[in-house]
């Protein structure tokens, strides 16, 4: 049975933060992961934020913050209810939930 | 736009790629190792979490021509016998590699432990604890990436075109994802190791980033593709109940333990009905589980979700954690408790077996461009051993970096290439499309679409429908890219994907609907069985038109590896 996850995610460059929030119906143990795809296929493809292997928690570049907490969006789950996604906060933002989280020698 | 310069530009950081960078190093050349996403953790190596086939004669005696009989019995009578010896042989020395940059492979009693895979003749596989080989193998080619001051270390570096100079290789046109600038890399020679193209399809176990970009880049070079009907779906990938935090492969080195029972929705045994007794034990290969589970659920005798289920509710708890203790916990976390429930399980893409066409020395038909690891077609034939991946990822790495140092010295500095990227660069400057549909949804329908017309089963009416389809995709995409190209343009990024996806997905269904027959991983409904005309390779190139065009050639023997056997 379907539910719904209230997010209210974190957009823009730096300097033009804001809120925005989206409702997204989702299956009990789908990801935050899962939630913010669902928001790029079916409201907005602009949504920008990091992510490589999906589900294996193996290339470990989905962090952000859940209501303040550093977590990994492919394995931290869905919930019925309000769920708050942000950058990380100690990191320089790039855009949306993007954040410049390279080793400092592997960036351009 | 930013200017770097180097010797060999290796484009993809997974283990081909670094494997590529180490060696290049070691011959003496600078490179330039670079990524769409982070440095080393991307791609697919880092997800394996199975084996690596070599053969090292650990467990029991063995040769590399043992390896390689089996090598070209998988791959049915396709594979090209040059680059298949080449993985066999090379893969030995490349797994001592690892061992002595202490990768961890697992042993026991003064010897490597080595488990026999599906297809081999012998136990080959080697593995690091617990379902810990991508990692281990990743971390321990990081680490030696490091270490080499002549190797530049670039993320976030997506690469858009290879940039030609009279026909040859001069350098990569890239785009910094991070401001949307555009970055011109020169180098006298370059690799492509972008891994395969699983993202292909809606149900994989790929990185995001295996949509085929190398394929794509190489055709646009002028270079060809060799055997790209050959996709290889792996049968037990995890279907149900929701699982995160794990690759979806998983269940596999569980059955190399474990044996595992696979059944029907019905509970009952059933791989014997197509052919393969399984009993409890792993040895019905992947093209035929992914046969049998698939008839298995058009039969209506699937599991809930539309699989199979795969029980270990026989095996006893203290064997189950001997042999994965922590993993054991990470299911439980999950709410999975294998000693009271069977999962569900379902084919899944999982490589490709086609790809690039290199000579021995891993370059391409374009003069200093060169190819590794699952970018390169050829060495697994119709179906690739299991193991093998590994394996090639290393094998063909090192000599593709070694061979790409010794063209870059010889050829020299190659200059500003600017001029000769500029209709690629023209592109980047474009202004977007106001009208543009929705990228991600684009993407997603793409995947559905391959996932069910361009499966593991096929029918010319379905892949038919598909091309159309394809083709109609290309024209909605336009030849001009959609966002604005700022920073992190994540609209933009899809647009750039999708012109690779589609050109790649194209190739897949033009050669399944040409090849009239069941081989290996293309089978064919409406063409049942193996077809003796069929023992030819298909190639296809992109034509000045900007169609895609097939042929076939003869398979490349090695008459002296025929008369050794």
């Amino acid at each position: 049975m379907s539910q719904t996850a209230r997010l209210t995610v974190q957009r823009g460059a730096p300097g033009q933060a804001h809120a925005e929030r989206y409702d997204v119906p989702f299956e009990p143990g789908q990801s935050v992961l899962d939630g913010l795809r669902w928001i790029r296929a079916h409201r907005d493809p602009s949504l920008a934020f990091r992510f490589s292997c999906i589900n294996a928690n193996a290339c470990k570049e989905c962090m952000m913050l859940l209501d303040g907490k550093v977590i990994y969006a492919c394995t931290e789950r869905l919930t019925d209810g309000e769920m708050r996604i942000e950058p990380l906060g100690n990191k320089a933002l790039i855009r949306d939930l993007v954040t410049e989280i390279a080793p400092p020698d592997e960036r351009l | 736009m930013i200017h770097l310069e180097t010797d060999v530009a290796i484009i993809g950081a997974g283990g081909a790629g670094m494997a590529a960078a180490i060696a290049a190093s070691e011959a003496g050349s600078r490179s330039i190792l670079l990524d769409r996403s982070l440095i080393g953790r991307g791609g697919a190596t880092v997800m394996a979490q199975m084996t690596v086939a070599a053969a090292v004669g650990e467990q029991t005696e063995d040769h590399w021509t043992h390896h390689l009989k089996d090598t070209l019995a998988a791959g049915r009578g396709l594979c090209d016998e040059r680059l298949a010896r080449l993985l066999c042989e090379e893969g030995v020395a490349a797994i001592r590699k690892l061992q002595e940059w202490k990768v961890g492979w697992a042993a026991e009693d003064g010897h490597l432990k080595q488990v026999q895979a599906p297809g081999h003749d012998r136990p080959r596989c080697v593995y690091v604890d617990f379902l810990n080989t991508g990692p281990a193998v990743s971390k321990t080619l990081r680490t030696q990436v490091i270490r080499h001051d002549l190797i530049r270390r670039v993320g976030d570096l997506y690469a858009l075109d290879i940039v030609l100079r009279d026909g040859a290789a001069v350098g990569v046109l890239a785009v910094h994802l991070h401001t949307g600038e555009p970055v011109l890399v020169a180098a006298p020679s370059v690799v492509i190791a972008t891994g395969g193209l699983t993202r292909l399809y809606r149900r994989n176990s790929a990185s995001l980033n295996m949509g085929g970009d190398g394929y794509a880049l190489a055709l646009r070079a002028g270079a060809s593709l060799i055997d790209m009907e050959f996709v290889q779906f792996f049968p037990i990938g995890h279907l149900a109940p929701r699982l995160i935090g794990m690759d979806p492969i998983m269940w596999d080195p569980f059955r190399y333990k474990l044996g595992g029972r696979l059944l029907n929705g019905n509970r009952e045994e059933f791989t014997q009905k197509y052919g393969v007794a399984d009993g409890g034990r792993y040895q019905i290969t992947r093209d035929q589980a992914t046969y049998a589970i698939t008839k298995e659920v058009e039969a209506g005798r699937g599991s809930p979700a539309g699989g199979a289920y795969l029980s270990f509710e026989h095996v006893p708890e203290a064997e189950l954690r001997k042999a994965f203790g922590p993993i054991i916990d990470k299911l439980a976390k999950n709410g999975i408790d294998l000693t009271k429930t069977a999962i569900e399980v379902a084919p899944i893409a999982h490589y490709h077996m086609g790809g690039v066409r290199v000579g021995t020395d891993m370059e391409t038909e374009v003069a200093n461009l060169y190819c590794a690891g699952e970018a390169v077609g050829g060495a697994n034939g119709a179906n690739r051993l299991s193991g093998n991946a590994i394996t090639e990822a290393l094998a063909f790495g090192f000599v593709a970096g070694r061979n790409a140092a010794v063209r870059a010295q010889a050829a020299g500095a190659v200059g500003d290439i600017a001029a000769d990227a500029a209709e690629g660069l023209a592109m980047l400057q474009a202004k977007g499309r106001p009208d543009a549909p929705n990228s991600a949804a684009l993407i997603a329908a793409l995947q559905d679409l391959m996932q069910d017309y361009v499966g593991p089963f096929r029918t010319q009416e379905k892949l038919t429908h598909a091309l159309a389809a394809l083709r109609r995709m290309r024209g909605e995409l336009g030849d001009t890219p959609f966002g604005t190209g700022a920073a992190y343009d994540a609209e933009r990024l899809d647009w750039y994907d999708l012109r690779t996806m589609l050109t790649v997905a194209e190739a897949v269904t033009m050669a399944a609907i040409a090849r009239t027959e069941s081989r290996g991983a293309h089978q064919r409904e409406d063409f049942p069985g193996q077809d003796a005309e069929w023992e030819v390779n298909q190639v296809i190139r992109l034509a000045g038109t900007g169609e895609l065009t097939l042929e076939r050639r003869p398979v490349i023997r090695e008459p002296e590896l025929e008369a050794a056997s």
